[in-house]
Order: structure tokens, then C-alpha cells, then sequence
């Protein structure tokens, strides 16, 4: 044992050599973006270690689905199955609205809007990064997930993929603050773009006239505009607004709808169902 | 004599994984910062062996399980482990609770020195909830030191 004298490259050599070569990479890659193919390969390559992180939660929900008792599974079944009727009911309501739509559509000569390509996916691990809000989804190019495709929960949009690695990739939740999305209010159509604030359950709206007509408790849709998101997804809902006369603009705040910090089962949507890298970023960076 | 070869190896390892682990909300952000904690003790105890190398080596496989910018972690890894390298003859006299204070020093280093360089590549805001795991790092290595300290005797690695 030889620990008084270190052999090889002395310290500070290697220390050089390391923050060289991590500032070179930090610059390669956010600057010019250069790991955008590479990361798919260096996704897979460490998902062992995702996968292997992820092992004792998973096997935590397997012993507890396994130890359900007879009277709480009836008590779900019959809640399943009431929630089934009540959702069938509405779904017949909505194919005779859309046939309508469609009918109406076509009388004013504009295009019939498709129905989209939807896909399960579950979460896998949240990233305990404080500085960036992204969650790992099962999903991955071998199922066609794309880069910039939407992301939404039972509620409402979630964010939109970042990373595709071959079997899993990654989310960028729209609480993000390097995300924003443009939306509308449900009342009134008025646009604005809801972008993250670093805390799950706030979004700031950026650049709202003091004149504009909003209100407390008001609806924010995604308004398709940016061509990442489709078009009347729920957003978020505007929580606070201070009017102050002396700021260029009013301070506007709203909550997600989705609940950002429960996620358990996410819907992958295919906007048109291209599957294409053709509608990517715009929504991503401001 | 397999285990013995690849014992710090497979430390790094189950790190990584409790790093990335998923917790709940409410202990995320508590989390102290195992890799940092092991790469630590291992450059005190064999600075042969893990020093500025590994660590940024076991940077960059951070900055692709957490979803940073490659070479962020492994920036940050390097310069505070570099530290730990540097002074091991003095830090090893050093009583556990004095190391524990010294580790939190560094670990307070590493936790900013990833915010600056994320906050030059973002706009991010500073919290002080960030710098949660500077205390829990602090509090958790004398029990890591007692036990990396009895995996390196039963293995009699060096």
C-alpha cells in the first residue's frame, strides 16, 4: 500500500484536464445542442441503473395490490363500474356532438378534425433534480414517441417529451421554467402564454394588459397555437391577479390542473397521428 | 475475491441508485447526496484508486440519469472531490464529526456550483430549500465513513 506518494498524472493536472473537459461538454451540449442523437444511446445505457432505482417502489405496489382485501376490491369494482356508466352516458352525448361538429364542418368547408392517436404510458421516476421538473415515462422510440410530443394526465396537460431514449424517456413538465404554452381562457378566447415557475403548482402568465378581461378561478385551454400542443386541453386555472398600476403589466398566476406532483398513469398523444419529427420545439424555449 | 475487485464500484452504484431514487415530495427534497458522500470516502480513505478521474467519470453518468446538461455534475463532482484528494493526509486525522463539517463545506460547494452553472444555462431562481442536502449530507457521513470504513477492512482492499 502506497497512499503517502500518488503515482500517475499529479492532481491538478487531472483536475484541469476534468473541468476542461466537463465546460467543453456543458458548452457542446447546451449551445450547440450536440447530444440530441447521442442521448437516446446514452439513455439506454444507464436505464439499468432507472430501472434498478425503481425496483423497490414497484415491488412496494406489488405487495400492496396483492394484499387487498375481498371487501375493498367489491367497494372498487362497484365504484369502477358506476364511473363507467356515468362516462358511457356522457360519451354518447359527445358522438352525437361530434357528428354535428363534423356536419357543420363540412358545411362551411373546413377540414373534418381527426380523431388522434392516443397511448398509455406510467411513470417511472421523477427526478430529484430541484432545478428542472422532468419525470421518466415507460415509453420510448420503439413506440413511436417523438420529440415535443404532449403529455397529459386524467385532468389536464402535463408537459411535453424532451428525451427519447429506446424504452423510456423523458417529460418536461410544463411547470418548468424553461417551458411555457400558449393558451386561451375558456371564457373569452383571450390568448396569453402560461410559462413555469419553477414550483409544481404555479405558472405565471407573462405580459397581460391590466385591461385584459380575466378573472379569478377562470379556465385556461391550450390554444394549438405553437403547433406543439393540440388545441382545448385544460391548463391550468388562474389563482391570483394584481393589477398594480405602476408595473408595465398585470401579475397573473394560475395552478395546472394536472396534478403535477400525484402523476401515476399519463396519456401520449399523436397530434394529426403523424408520427414524424416534423412538429417539434417552438414551445420548448421561449 | 470478485467482490473484492468491484467493491467500490458496486458502492458507486448503489449511490447512484439511491440518488435517483424516487421519494416522496415531502423527503425529495431532504435527500443528501449520496454519490458525492461515497466518492468522498473514497478519496479520503484510497486516493490512489478514486480521485479526480472517477469523479468525473461518475459525474457524467449523473448528468444523463438526472437529465442535466452533460458535463454540469461531472464539473462539480471533480472540483470538490479534488479537494478531498488533495488534503487526505490532514483530513484523515481529522475526528469524524470535524470530517463531517469539512464534507458539508464541500457538499455546500457542490450543491452552488451546480446551481451557478445550471442558473448560467437557465434562468433559475435560488431557494433555500437547495441547500437541504448540505445538512443531510453532514449528518448521514459519520454513519457512510463507519460503514464504507468496515466494507474496506472485511475486504482488505487498498
Amino acid at each position: 500500500m502506497n497512499s503517502i506518494f500518488l503515482r500517475g498524472p499529479s492532481l491538478q493536472i487531472k483536475l484541469v484536464f476534468a473541468l476542461a473537459m466537463s465546460a467543453s461538454l456543458i458548452v457542446f451540449d447546451h449551445v450547440y445542442d450536440g447530444f440530441a442523437t447521442t442521448r437516446v444511446y446514452l439513455n439506454s445505457v444507464v436505464s439499468p441503473i432507472q430501472y434498478l432505482a425503481n425496483l423497490p417502489s414497484e415491488m412496494l405496489n406489488a405487495s400492496a395490490s396483492r394484499l387487498v382485501s375481498h371487501q375493498q376490491l367489491v367497494e372498487e369494482n362497484a365504484e369502477l363500474q358506476h364511473n363507467a356508466v356515468v362516462l358511457n352516458g356522457k360519451l354518447q352525448r359527445y358522438i352525437l356532438l361530434q357528428e354535428e361538429n363534423d356536419r357543420l364542418r363540412r358545411l362551411l368547408n373546413t377540414p373534418v378534425r381527426g380523431d388522434i392517436r392516443k397511448e398509455v404510458a406510467e411513470l417511472m421516476a421523477v427526478d430529484n433534480n430541484p432545478y428542472s421538473h422532468q419525470i421518466v415515462i415507460d415509453r420510448g422510440a420503439i413506440q413511436g414517441v417523438y420529440e415535443g410530443q404532449p403529455v397529459i394526465d386524467d385532468k389536464g396537460i402535463v408537459g411535453q417529451i424532451m428525451q427519447v431514449g429506446s424504452t423510456n424517456s423523458r417529460v418536461l413538465l410544463i411547470s418548468d421554467v424553461t417551458h411555457a404554452i400558449p393558451v386561451r381562457v375558456a371564457r373569452n378566447n383571450i390568448r396569453m402564454i402560461a410559462s413555469g415557475s419553477g414550483s409544481l403548482d404555479d405558472l405565471i402568465i407573462q405580459h397581460v394588459p391590466h385591461s385584459a378581461d380575466i378573472q379569478e378561478g377562470d379556465l385556461l385551454l391550450s390554444s394549438g397555437l405553437g403547433n406543439v400542443f393540440p388545441e382545448g386541453y385544460p391548463v391550468a386555472r388562474i389563482t391570483s391577479i394584481v393589477r398594480d398600476e405602476g408595473r408595465p403589466f398585470a401579475q397573473v398566476n394560475a395552478a395546472p390542473v394536472a396534478q403535477l406532483d400525484r402523476l401515476k398513469y399519463l396519456l401520449l398523444l399523436w397530434p394529426n397521428n403523424l408520427v414524424g419529427p416534423e412538429q417539434q420545439n417552438s414551445g420548448l424555449e421561449q | 475475491m470478485k467482490l473484492r475487485n468491484n467493491a467500490i464500484g458496486l458502492s458507486i452504484i448503489v449511490a447512484l441508485v439511491l440518488q435517483i431514487m424516487p421519494m416522496p415530495s415531502i423527503v425529495e427534497q431532504y435527500r443528501p447526496d449520496w454519490v458525492f458522500l461515497v466518492l468522498g470516502y473514497w478519496a479520503l480513505a484510497l486516493p490512489e484508486r478514486v480521485n479526480v478521474g472517477v469523479a468525473c467519470f461518475v459525474g457524467l453518468i449523473l448528468d444523463i440519469l438526472l437529465g442535466t446538461s452533460i458535463g454540469v455534475h461531472s464539473f462539480a463532482m471533480s472540483l470538490s472531490v479534488f479537494v478531498l484528494a488533495a488534503n487526505y493526509q490532514r483530513l484523515r486525522n481529522y475526528s469524524v464529526w470535524q470530517q463531517a463539517v469539512v464534507i458539508g463545506i464541500l457538499c455546500a460547494l457542490y450543491n452552488l456550483v451546480v446551481f451557478w452553472l445550471i442558473h448560467l444555462l437557465t434562468d433559475i431562481y435560488f431557494i433555500l430549500t437547495y441547500m437541504w442536502p448540505v445538512v443531510t449530507s453532514m449528518v448521514i457521513w459519520p454513519w457512510i465513513f463507519w460503514l464504507l470504513r468496515r466494507v474496506r477492512r472485511q475486504l482488505h482492499l487498498s
